[in-house]
């Protein structure tokens, strides 16, 4: 049985590793081992188009992880204890969000964004006509809002669950020392969900960080760092591109073991024991 | 009063952008579905269900989807059955915290570099060059739907593991205790008590990876080299290159049905199966 878990862990680890190992290949040649070598990880961090798309890639992840940490926070503190029909909704929304496929709401995303900026383009040149009248496009921002509706469901989730094992009576017990709510949200409230926050903003980073497929559709002209692999991998196998992998593996580890660690540490310090 | 309008306050920012991110574009895709291809590609407005009747033109990636889906889901829940039931029952609780993280954290690295070591895997120079080191003669494995299912599998173990270990975890120990008192040999407690107990999350862990595989585009696109492809690679060609929306408006709405369908019988299985829906952490 041991062995069995350890032979699925190699499966689920090893090829990781491969990537990891070749990107230190001194050869040219992706597959075959010619001596170690970091010249591969300089050649990409040397790349303008790398080097651009990570800013990219950058920039959004944490600009949406941003605006879905406090929109979702507020959400989630709003629908903490709610009934009835609106909160009916906001489920409902929040499964449909995390639910229907990547690739469906980018298909969405884009043709609804396209048409609304063809309606909207128009009046805003009438508005402004000496030329200078601001024109709305798929890029950046549409890149930041699309990410940013995934992560606030994130974010809802994980806070919803630490909101439900929360004790109820910390705050009753402020409010009875006459504490204004504000205050309490402050003292009380905050303190405990903080991690769960911060784990959201962490999932938050890393799924923005490593999507492919609504950025795909939305990014307009826009390149991420997965675009620019993607469309380089189809161009063959490099040593440069394990390197960037390793890279953007490695980084997304640091951050998915520290969000994990939070959400552990902070569930046990909330008295709600488990794993 | 005042409650309510902090209520208001608080939800107002989130609302308006699920509206206008969620709930406006997904209503978008529905009426392309029943509009109809511009001269120049995009879209007209229309109403008719023209779109819907010619959905056979994409029958092929339908049914790829349709195949590959349920044998790579069937595929993982059989690798992924074992490993859970080892970290719940056999593992002590301080090393199961840090196996389940290590279970955990690679669903949420990119699968796109992960598909990325399979192409390096199963490409050329990879196994295929091993085997034949070996003896065993030429094969190919990049590009096939051995390939494909690969990829399926290791991209999405971690998602079927979890809800069974969880299912599985709760699973009260003297009951097979009280198996094994009542003279009952290991492979028959595991049969009549174990699993039965694991249905819930086997069919939590079956429905999550059935309905995410249903919606792929990455793997089939990086290990299927075009040959294999799925609903989700029709869709990138009918958006990106061929530009008819209307049509590959429909196939999305198509798409979206098929999984509501599967999220509906999940439901009433689990009402019949009776199992509590247990909340699944995956993160």
């Amino acid at each position: 049985m041991r062995l069995y878990a350890l032979a699925v862990f190699g499966f689920l680890y090893l090829p990781i590793a491969i990537i990891a190992l070749f990107s230190f290949n001194a050869g040219r040649h992706a597959s075959q081992f010619a001596g170690f070598s970091t010249q591969w990880y300089g050649k990409a961090l040397a790349n303008p188009f790398v080097m651009e798309a990570l800013w990219t890639s950058v920039s959004v992840a944490f600009a949406s992880a941003l605006i879905a940490s406090v929109f979702g926070t507020m959400a989630a503190l709003a629908l903490q204890g709610m009934r009835g029909r609106v909160r009916a909704i906001a489920d409902a929304l929040i499964y449909i969000a995390v639910m229907v496929p990547g690739i469906v709401i980018g298909i969405a995303t884009l043709i609804a964004l396209v048409t609304l900026f063809g309606w909207i383009n128009p009046l805003l040149a009438r508005l402004a006509p000496e030329g200078a009248a601001p024109q709305l496009g798929m890029g950046h921002g549409t890149l930041i809002a699309a990410h940013a509706l995934f992560s606030m469901a994130l974010v809802i989730l994980i806070l919803r669950a630490r909101l439900e094992g929360m004790d109820r009576a910390l705050i009753e017990a402020s409010a009875d020392l006459y504490a204004p709510p504000l205050a309490t949200f402050r003292q009380v409230t905050l303190p405990m969900i903080f991690p769960g926050i911060l784990a959201g903003f962490l999932l938050s980073f890393t799924f923005s960080f490593d999507d492919f497929i609504i950025a795909f559709f939305v990014a307009g002209s826009e390149t991420t760092l997965p675009i620019y692999v993607f469309s380089s991998i189809r161009r063959g196998v490099t040593p440069e591109i394990n390197a960037i992998g390793t890279m953007v593996l490695g980084a997304s580890l640091v951050l998915l073991i520290a969000a994990q660690l939070i959400l552990r540490r902070g569930r046990r310090a909330a008295g709600k024991d488990g794993g | 009063m005042q409650r309510r309008l902090a209520t208001s306050v608080l939800l107002a920012p989130a609302g308006l952008w699920f509206a206008v991110m969620l709930v406006l574009p997904l209503c978008f895709v529905l009426v392309f579905s029943l509009g109809e291809r511009g001269a120049a590609g995009g879209y007209v407005p229309a109403f008719t269900f023209e779109q819907y009747a010619n959905l056979p033109a994409r029958g092929q990636a339908f049914l790829n989807t349709l195949i590959l889906a349920p044998v790579g889901t069937l595929l993982a829940l059989l690798i992924a059955y074992p490993l859970a039931y080892h970290l719940a029952q056999g593992v002590g609780p301080k090393w199961r915290t840090m196996l389940l993280i290590l279970v955990i954290v690679p669903f949420w690295t990119s699968i796109l570099i992960r598909s990325y070591a399979w192409i390096f895997l199963l490409g050329g120079q990879g196994v295929p060059a091993l085997i034949e080191w070996m003896g065993f003669g030429a094969v190919r494995l990049i590009n096939t739907r051995f390939a494909v299912l690969t990829g399926i599998v290791y991209g999405y173990l971690p998602l079927m593991v979890l809800p069974i270990y969880v299912s599985l975890e709760r699973l009260d120990r003297r009951l097979l205790e009280a198996s094994a008192d009542l003279g009952a040999p290991p492979l028959r407690s595991f049969l009549q008590v174990a699993l039965p107990l694991s249905l819930p999350g086997v069919a939590t862990g079956c429905m999550l990876v059935f309905i995410l595989l249903m919606g792929e585009f990455l793997i089939p696109a990086m290990l299927g080299g075009g040959k294999v492809f799925f609903i989700g690679n029709a869709l990138v060609d009918l958006f990106l290159q061929s530009r008819n929306w209307a049509f590959g408006a429909a196939v999305a709405v198509t798409l979206v049905a098929i999984m509501l369908g599967t999220v509906t019988f999940y439901l009433m299985l689990m009402r019949r199966l009776g199992g509590a829906r247990g909340n699944v952490d995956l993160i």
